[in-house]
């Protein structure tokens, strides 16, 4: 009779541990109504670029190399059978940015993608490790013309008024009065003490993240309330995959569109330079093994690609779950996702 | 001393700041795409209940506050200290106005209250989440109206003031949440 009972513990431990977590997890973190207004956004969305001839492509989620940014921690897995008995290592793609790249190399012409994005050690209100990412790029477009289209698509969906505009210094010096492109490391800790941030000030030796410190706290807030707000020419030392402007290499030609305390896109006048590429992934790397991080395998296809000849384009990626937070007016991620990262 | 990493925060994890152990009440994840993360954290410190936000970069690191929560049965009042007592050990403990705090006014002889010790002191008092109190003061209700449609302000014996029903009357005793201060049901004598 023990052993019986034992037994049945030990069959049912998964089943009895489910019910002691919580009952109520298996149902939805967003509305059945929510999800509705989604499906409608993302329709909107495809019609948006269909009427504009842009191409929906898939790429892979999984691949063999992934994104060498610092900031950015990438999923692995592994995959194991023909050919690969030993293992092959993958990762789950932090954004479809690279395989995008390669397609247009391979001549696509404009195309755009809605896709699911993976980053470890990122949850809260506006993040959840799976997330949904629209991705686009246009051949012959600069980035100023991009940020039109990208207008046009925000106020098709949010019913909105027309975005603004400001540089990063602008935005940044009609907050502080401090130039963030000349600013010395040790003005900028000053300005983070003031503010209360002196417990990061202290030790800090990298000026971008002071700089990224000051701006998510205190400029952002700032900014892009009534209506949305592209910030561009962003610092040169957080370029990403965007080139270098030609008439001040201080800055980047990168922007951000901001909406009511929302990050909503990132978008580049895209680097083209397959050295220039290669040279940013390794310095990546170097990064990371300084601070104890793994490195990441760089991307040779997208680095091969870029040297085979990508047109000059610009491309950007938004946050799709974010822009359905905004138009149905939802605090938090979860809200507008049907299963979060707690009931995944 | 044991650390934690920004990754364990979360509500109710108590931590050092400026020699004075503090509480997370909120915890929000913030991070540019392209960038740092941060944490921004709402908390609470322990000794002088002052509320703030503190900012951390992720992946940074606090000293754990060696604090502990006991489970101590509430004795009585000298009118300086409050006395507590352990109910397996017998041993008592004594805590001044500051630890109790808003607790005071739902201190009920007898209850088992959860008292935060540190550095060999109670710091805070947190009553159980529901207590029972008589009314000893409220308008009485008007009759016939039995729905709760707002309700009056009723005094209990604590000194405590809460919202209840009109049917409830003086001399009743009611049960209520102490996390919110709200009227919960009567409770037959």
């Amino acid at each position: 009779m023990r052993t019986a009972f034992a037994y049945f513990l030990l069959t049912f431990k998964p089943f009895l541990q489910g019910l002691l977590v919580n009952a109520t997890l298996w149902q939805p973190s967003a509305s059945i109504q929510s999800l509705k207004m989604r499906a409608e956004i993302i329709r909107n969305i495809r019609a948006f670029f269909y009427k504009r001839n842009v191409i929906e492509v898939e790429t892979p989620s999984l691949s063999q190399a992934s994104a060498t940014d610092i900031h950015l921690m990438s999923f692995s897995t592994e995959f194991i059978g023909p050919h690969f008995s030993k293992g092959l290592p993958l990762y789950l793609q932090t954004s479809p940015e690279y395989a995008m790249k390669r397609l247009l190399a391979a001549g696509s012409g404009a195309i755009f993608q809605i896709s699911k994005a993976f980053r470890n050690e990122e949850s809260g209100k506006h993040h959840n490790p799976e997330f949904s990412m629209l991705e686009w790029y246009r051949p012959g477009f600069d980035h100023f013309a991009l940020m039109d289209e990208i207008d046009s698509l925000i106020q098709c969906i949010l019913k909105c008024e027309r975005a603004v505009r400001i540089t990063y210094q602008n935005a940044f010096e009609a907050v502080f009065n401090i130039d963030p492109i000349n600013a010395s490391l040790t003005e900028l800790k000053k300005l983070c003490e003031i503010h209360g941030f002196e417990n990061i000030a202290k030790d800090e030796e990298d000026k971008d993240t002071l700089l990224q410190l000051l701006f998510s706290m205190i400029v952002e807030p700032t900014i892009g309330q009534d209506r949305p707000c592209f910030i561009y020419d962003f610092p040169a030392s957080q370029a990403a995959l965007a080139k270098i402007n030609q008439e001040n290499p201080k800055v980047a030609d990168r922007f951000e569109l901001y909406f009511k305390n929302m990050e909503l896109a990132n978008g580049f006048n895209e680097l083209t330079d397959a050295n220039e590429q290669l040279k940013r992934f390794e310095s990546d790397n170097q990064k990371r093994t300084s601070m104890g991080l793994a490195q990441v395998p760089t991307d040779h296809n997208l680095i091969n690609a870029l040297a085979s000849g990508m047109p000059e384009c610009a491309g950007v990626a938004l946050g799709v779950d974010r822009l359905i937070m905004l138009a149905l007016q939802k605090k938090q991620i979860k809200d507008v996702i049907s299963f979060d990262i707690e009931r995944a | 001393m044991a650390n934690y990493s920004t990754n364990e925060f979360k509500g109710g994890l108590k931590f050092m700041m400026d020699g004075e152990p503090c509480s997370i009440i909120d915890n929000e994840m913030v991070k540019p795409g392209k960038g740092q993360a941060f944490n921004r954290v709402k908390l609470r410190k322990l000794i002088s209940g002052k509320v703030l936000e503190k900012t951390f970069k992720s992946g940074d690191t606090v000293e754990a506050a060696d604090v502990m929560d006991t489970e101590l049965a509430y004795l009585y009042t000298d009118g300086e200290f409050w006395h507590f007592m352990n109910n397996e050990t017998f041993e008592q403990v004594a805590a001044d106005e500051k630890a109790l705090g808003e607790a005071l006014k739902w201190l009920v002889e007898n209850d088992v209250c959860t008292l935060t010790i540190w550095d060999g002191r109670p710091i805070v008092v947190t009553p159980p989440n529901f207590v029972e109190l008589e009314i000893t003061e409220t308008d009485p209700g008007l009759k016939g109206d039995t729905a709760g449609t707002g309700g009056k302000p009723a005094t209990l014996s604590t000194g405590a003031v809460v919202r209840v029903p009109l049917f409830v009357q003086v001399n009743e005793v009611i049960r209520v949440d102490t996390r919110n201060g709200e009227y919960v049901s009567r409770v037959a004598k």
